[in-house]
């Protein structure tokens, strides 16, 4: 019992210590003797732990290679947290990077969820925080107001909707188009309403608006009622698992128009239950592909695979990657001493930077604004078809 | 004809209802239990149809009477570990003993193999469109409404035409008497558990066939639905079970086909609650006052 009591005393002093440090640390800001350091607060255990390496592997890539030259005569140096894909490990994480590292930037991390469990933390302390792959809105933008301090460097759930609007319409001169959602879930809600939007901005018409619940098996009679409707194209913006029954159950109907859909259906089980046959003429919007012809992203995935035993870097590895480069970016343009204030001026000032995710310019909500990578599935693979700006 | 198409959509739903539905009646006829583990025989017997499918590569009618095997003597083991020793207690706590066994197997199954799903393989049967006039038919569904049919009719035979129904329908009537009679009660309600469970394994198999995807709490809104037909049809009467499987099946497609896809699970529900205020015998039971 004294001996738990001793060690609680201790802990918290030395966490009053971290806190007070902390203080000291924010007025200078910087570590200065021409490093940056970048707080990597990712989810290297735990649940999300392949999102978290995968971002990680393609930021140490950036790193050495941007360390090559160094940035203004800097270099940028990694400082790891591994946050455990746990939320209160990642408040903790923040704190400990900001306060005790005195990191510049803090990048993380891979989920919202455990982003959002830092942005007071970083608001709060002045320090820029980039999560490469969080996409929830309210990351940025809290009850309506920006979150000065926090960026991302993906493109954000209802924008996917935007692009596979404009898709329909410049690759099959879509006219009308069917909407079928998961009406327990946001994300599908979000996509479907930004395709809504866009696709009749643009003089298209929503034939048929149908919804399910998650778990659904048996979804040949409201098929068949899309059907009836005669779209040419159908967004189905919902997960794999049942995403998979509905294009099996679709085709099978003889609904055979182009479907389409957002990251949600990127998994493997999705062949596995649609079946290849089925997933032809389907596409989906995803941040990044491998299989894009275009020089910087072949330079990358070479460069890649080289460092990581011909590893195929997924679009994780891609957003870590770029955020490391977006970070580099700002600091070249903060000038001879970038502050972390400086640094998060030059962040949110960032417009066409060429990223292996696209060129990268960020909206005044620090959302990007950049083009999504479409997919086509061929024989059950999945095949770079184009990139669609929004 | 739009019509009638979703009318055949909702047949092949319905025949997984009716079978599931069965083994419902089955039990309560003779021992007056609800099993809401039933739904979860159905999900394990799934399963067992996709191991055979995969590992044993076996094709559908080995991997259908394996499944149902598996099921029977899970059945069996069921009713002899969880429902025997209760025999003589309370109603409501034989009821709870099932809602017991129910989770109990479907957070086994998570425990064992985790909570992630599983996709049959698309090429078990045959997959063909049959188009009569400007109906589309699956090849799949006539499959499916064809094992169900063929299952039904073997179960009619058995509880009409063999000893052991003959056995099954005296306790059923009543279990006392048909003990003084010579007949042992135990082994007919074993027997009466081991052929419901064996039917919801074969739905279970047909099931995974048809809608490709099962997960280990796949069985509990069937599960509920085809105790709804059970009840529909008149709960413990046999002929009821298949006809309320079916109408049920019939009722969702054609909810959905209405536009209120949301509203399809909820519809079967509001069935339940109309049949137990108007018709609380079902569409086949006689209605008969309690003695008191």
């Amino acid at each position: 019992m004294k001996k738990t009591r001793m060690s609680g005393i201790i802990l918290s002093l030395s966490l009053a210590m971290g806190v007070l440090a902390g203080c000291g640390g924010e007025e200078t800001g910087g570590t200065g003797a021409g490093t940056i350091k970048i707080g990597a607060n990712l989810e290297l255990s735990g649940g999300a732990a392949s999102y978290g390496q995968s971002i990680m592997e393609g930021m140490e890539l950036a790193v050495d290679e941007i360390n090559k030259d160094g940035i203004n005569g800097q270099k940028l140096e990694i400082e790891k947290y591994d946050n455990k894909s746990d939320a209160a490990e990642a408040t903790t994480g923040a704190l400990k990077l900001i306060t005790q590292e005195k990191a510049d930037v803090i990048v993380g991390a891979a989920t919202s969820t455990n982003t959002l469990a830092q942005v007071d933390i970083a608001n709060d302390n002045k320090v820029p925080l980039i999560t490469p792959t969080g996409t929830n809105e309210t990351i940025t933008v809290k009850d309506g107001k920006v979150n000065e301090y926090i960026f991302r460097t993906c493109f954000i759930d209802p924008f996917q909707g935007t692009v596979a609007a404009n898709f329909a319409k410049t690759q099959f001169k879509a006219e009308t188009a069917a909407i079928y959602i998961d009406s327990s879930s946001d994300y599908s809600k979000g996509l479907a309403a930004a395709f809504k939007k866009a696709f009749t901005d643009k003089g298209g018409k929503i034939v048929a608006e149908e919804a399910f619940v998650q778990k659904d098996t048996d979804f040949q009679s409201t098929l068949t009622r899309i059907k009836k409707a005669n779209p040419d194209f159908v967004f189905v913006p919902a997960f794999y698992e049942e995403v998979g029954l509905i294009l099996k159950q679709g085709r099978e109907i003889g609904l055979n128009v182009p479907f389409m859909g957002g990251d949600g259906w990127d998994s493997p089980k999705l062949i596995e239950i649609a079946g290849a046959k089925s997933l032809e003429n389907t596409f989906i919007t995803n941040h990044y592909s491998a299989g894009d012809p275009a020089e910087k992203i072949q330079k990358f995935v070479s460069a890649f695979q080289e460092k990581y035993n011909d590893k195929s870097p997924d679009a994780f590895a891609a957003l870590g990657y770029d955020t490391a480069y977006y970070i580099a970016d700002a600091v070249k343009r903060a000038g001879d001493d970038p502050t972390p204030q400086k640094i998060k001026e030059a962040l949110a000032d960032t417009d066409g930077l060429d990223l292996v995710s696209g060129k990268l310019t960020i909206d005044e909500n620090h959302n990007p604004i950049k083009a999504a990578a479409i997919l086509k599935y061929e024989n059950g693979k999945q095949v770079f078809e184009t990139n669609i700006k929004p | 004809m739009e019509f009638i198409q979703q009318l055949v959509n909702g047949l092949s739903l319905g025949s997984i209802y009716a079978l599931i539905a069965l083994g419902y009646t089955m039990v309560y006829g003779i021992v007056k239990l609800i099993n809401f583990a039933h739904g979860d025989v159905f999900m394990v017997g799934s399963f067992v149809g996709f191991y055979a499918i995969t590992f044993l590569e076996l094709s559908f009618l080995p991997a259908l009477l394996l499944s149902m095997t598996a099921c029977a003597v899970l059945g069996v083991l069921i009713e002899r570990i969880a429902y025997k020793p209760l025999r003589n207690a309370t109603r409501i706590a034989a009821l709870i003993t099932a809602i017991g066994v129910s989770l109990f197997i479907e957070y086994g199954m998570i425990y064992i193999r985790g909570a992630q799903i599983e996709a049959y393989p698309n090429d078990v049967v045959p997959s063909a469109n049959i188009d009569i006039f400007g109906v589309t038919v699956k090849s799949q569904s006539i499959l499916i409404l064809g094992v169900a049919i063929l299952l039904m009719v073997l179960l009619q035979i058995i509880v009409h035409r063999t000893k052991i129904g003959k056995a099954m329908r005296a306790v059923s009537f009543d279990a006392d008497a048909a003990k003084l009679m010579g007949i042992s009660v135990n082994n007919t309600i074993s027997v009466t558990f081991a052929i419901g469970s064996a039917l919801a394994g074969a739905a279970g198999v047909i099931f995974g066939v048809y809608y490709t995807r099962i997960e280990p709490l796949m069985g509990i809104l069937p599960g509920l639905k085809a105790f709804v037909a059970a009840v529909l049809g008149g709960i413990g009467i046999i002929p009821g079970a298949m006809v309320g499987g079916l109408l049920l099946g019939m009722i969702e497609a054609l909810v959905s086909a209405a536009g209120f896809s949301l509203w399809r699970d909820a519809a079967a529900f509001v069935v339940l609650i109309l049949i137990l205020l108007f018709m609380p015998q079902g569409l086949f039971g006689k209605n008969k006052k309690e003695k008191v």
